[in-house]
């Protein structure tokens, strides 16, 4: 099975193409320009050097966030949009669970971290068991105190992870004092192959019923269901 | 190439996410059009993250839905076309992606489409083409006159200074209390009421080709508060009517100035605002009367607003000129035709 992931929720971008587990290409490029110029091209790239062509692929793999709204709208429309038009299978594996597993042979909780400003983040809580990561706390959209203050209840190591996590460690240590461990740096850049290896296994999804996990509303919905309490389900998009 | 060129064309640069399929630039195969202006009602406007999140709700499905209608597969396509500027970013993008993925996936050309060539081309759906021409494109955005020397070159020769005429009409809309986008219930007013308030008409006596229409919305919001201040109410048939005359008296006069200064045959209202009635009957009167010769196209309503129709008629030309982009297209919020 021909697998191809994308993961462009933060800065960094990465890409890979898999035969089941085995790597066949991956490019990560940590460099500011826009995904949406640098994605399709590193795509055709690594598809090529891999010796297939669009159509050799069997199924998408995409970090479909929590991360930078627009970074997970790219990733997202075109591994749909790829699905849809290849007819090929589909998958969405959480930003934050790609950067966890980078982090492996250890039982400590590993909470990677993205910013969300004003001092809030997406996070999760993920730990090792059996050989499979698992969610042990949703991914949410949080303010970093509140997360701090849960962690230090729980007495417990703790590994944070992620690129993001670096401007938070003056809060964070003052919280978990030696319970706080933080990722080398190395490790805190999503690796596609990593979500490649998460997501191969999974039931596909929908592709018209597939979207971003942005874990928050826009500011201008949650003023308007605060005015409008009840309301929210309805349909408002409609052909014409 | 084959005597049936088919162009799949996206078009996300605002509400609307549209895909369509259009044969030999002016044969529309389908059209599908879903449209966000029932959410944004909810805040008055456009709110571009909201828009973003829509397109890729809708993105998938309104391209399925425009090959099943077409009833075409890739095999059959000549090429992928997109609305990439002018627009709102995270809209466009949604649209730029997912055409370049398809153009990608079934080793098609990409063709980059400016939006309101694509506006200027939807005239192509009602009749050929003959250049040189003039379009006036008015929409929320925009308000341009465009002189067309020959099919897909444009130059700006007159522009608006500040808002665009359809924003203008939202704004005027909120003071007499008509929701988002108030262009059409502003216009039905405008048809019961007479033009009592005599607004002014800015820059219509000035040497030049160009609009501004924020002294028009502001003498509009003015003799609004001022009533309000002394507890007399007006009529706001006759608030839009003399507003509506006042913009339309403008876009009439600098649109038959800019006819002496360039002749031509044909003269393209596009946009959304082009779906106006009292801007189709004051530009029919005038132009009867005094540029007879002069062919007036107007496209049909579904074609004034935004759609992919109109970018597929567009992208006809720019393959012909070959005119095509790479993998690393990206959205271009601000692009505009070069100024004469
Ligand atoms: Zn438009």
């Amino acid at each position: 099975m021909r697998l191809l992931a994308l993961d462009t929720s933060n800065e960094a971008m990465s890409v890979a193409v898999l035969d089941n587990d085995r790597l066949l290409a991956q490019t990560t490029i940590n460099h500011e320009r826009t995904h949406s110029e640098q994605l399709l091209p590193t795509i055709d790239d690594l598809v090529a050097a891999s010796g297939l062509q669009p159509e050799d692929l069997d199924k998408i793999i995409v970090a479909d966030g929590p991360g930078s709204y627009t970074g997970i709208r790219i990733a997202v429309t075109t591994g749909k949009t790829l699905a849809y038009t290849l007819n090929i299978a589909l998958v969405g594996v959480s930003s934050l669970e790609v950067l966890a597993a980078n982090i492996t042979d250890t039982k400590a909780m590993i909470v990677p971290i993205m910013n969300a400003r004003r001092n809030n983040v997406f996070t999760g809580v993920y730990q090792w068991d059996k050989g499979q990561l698992i969610n042990v706390v949703t991914d949410r959209h949080v303010p970093l105190t509140l997360l701090l203050t849960e962690l230090t209840t729980l007495r417990q190591p703790v590994i944070f992870v992620g690129s993001d996590a670096a401007m938070f460690r003056g809060q964070i240590i003052e919280a978990l004092g030696g319970l706080a461990h933080f990722a080398p740096d190395w490790l805190n850049l999503p690796q596609a192959l990593r979500l490649g290896q998460l997501g191969k296994d999974l039931p596909p999804v929908s592709v018209y019923d597939f979207v971003p996990r942005y874990l928050r509303l826009t500011e201008a919905e949650n003023n308007w269901l605060k005015a409008h309490p009840g309301k929210g389900h309805d349909v408002y998009v409609e052909k014409v | 190439m084959a005597a049936r060129e088919l162009i799949l064309a996206f078009e996300s640069s605002c509400d609307e996410t549209s895909v369509a399929v259009v044969e030999n630039g002016n044969k529309i195969l389908s059209n599908i059009i879903a449209t966000q202006i029932k959410s944004h009602q909810r805040f008055g406007g456009v709110v571009p993250e909201v828009a973003s999140r829509h397109h890729v709700e809708q993105i998938t499905l309104v391209t399925d839905a425009a090959l099943k209608e077409a009833g075409v597969t890739y095999t059959d396509l000549t090429a992928v076309a997109v609305t990439y500027g002018p627009g709102l970013v995270g809209a466009l993008l949604i649209g730029v992606t997912a055409a370049k993925t398809i153009a990608y996936a079934h080793h098609l050309p990409l063709i980059p489409v400016n939006h309101m060539a694509g506006h200027i081309y939807a005239a192509r759906f009602v009749k050929p083409l003959t250049y040189p021409l003039l379009a006036l494109a008015v929409s929320g955005g925009h308000t341009e006159l465009v002189y067309m020397k020959a099919a897909g070159e444009f130059e700006i020769i007159g522009d608006t200074r500040d808002d665009a005429a359809g924003e203008a009409y939202d704004k005027v809309g909120r003071i007499l209390g008509i929701p988002y986008p108030a262009g059409k219930e502003v216009d039905r007013l405008a048809h019961l009421g007479h033009d009592t308030f005599h607004f002014p008409r800015a820059m219509d006596k000035e040497d030049n080709l160009d609009f501004s229409f924020s002294g028009l919305k502001s003498a509009v919001i003015n003799t609004v508060h001022h009533a309000d201040q002394i507890g007399e109410t007006l009529s706001r048939e006759d608030l839009a009517a003399s507003f509506q005359a006042a913009v339309v008296d403008v876009l009439v006069h600098k649109t038959q100035k800019a006819l002496t200064n360039y002749p031509v045959k044909q003269l393209i209202v596009a946009g959304g605002v082009a779906a106006n009635q009292g801007l189709k009957e004051a530009m029919n009167e005038a132009l009867a009367v005094h540029f007879p010769d002069v062919d007036v196209i107007v496209p049909p309503l579904r074609l004034t607003g935004d759609n992919g129709a109109m970018i597929g008629a567009a992208a006809h030309i720019e393959l012909a000129k070959r005119h095509l982009a790479s993998e690393n297209l990206n959205a271009d919020p601000g692009l505009s035709f070069a100024h004469a």
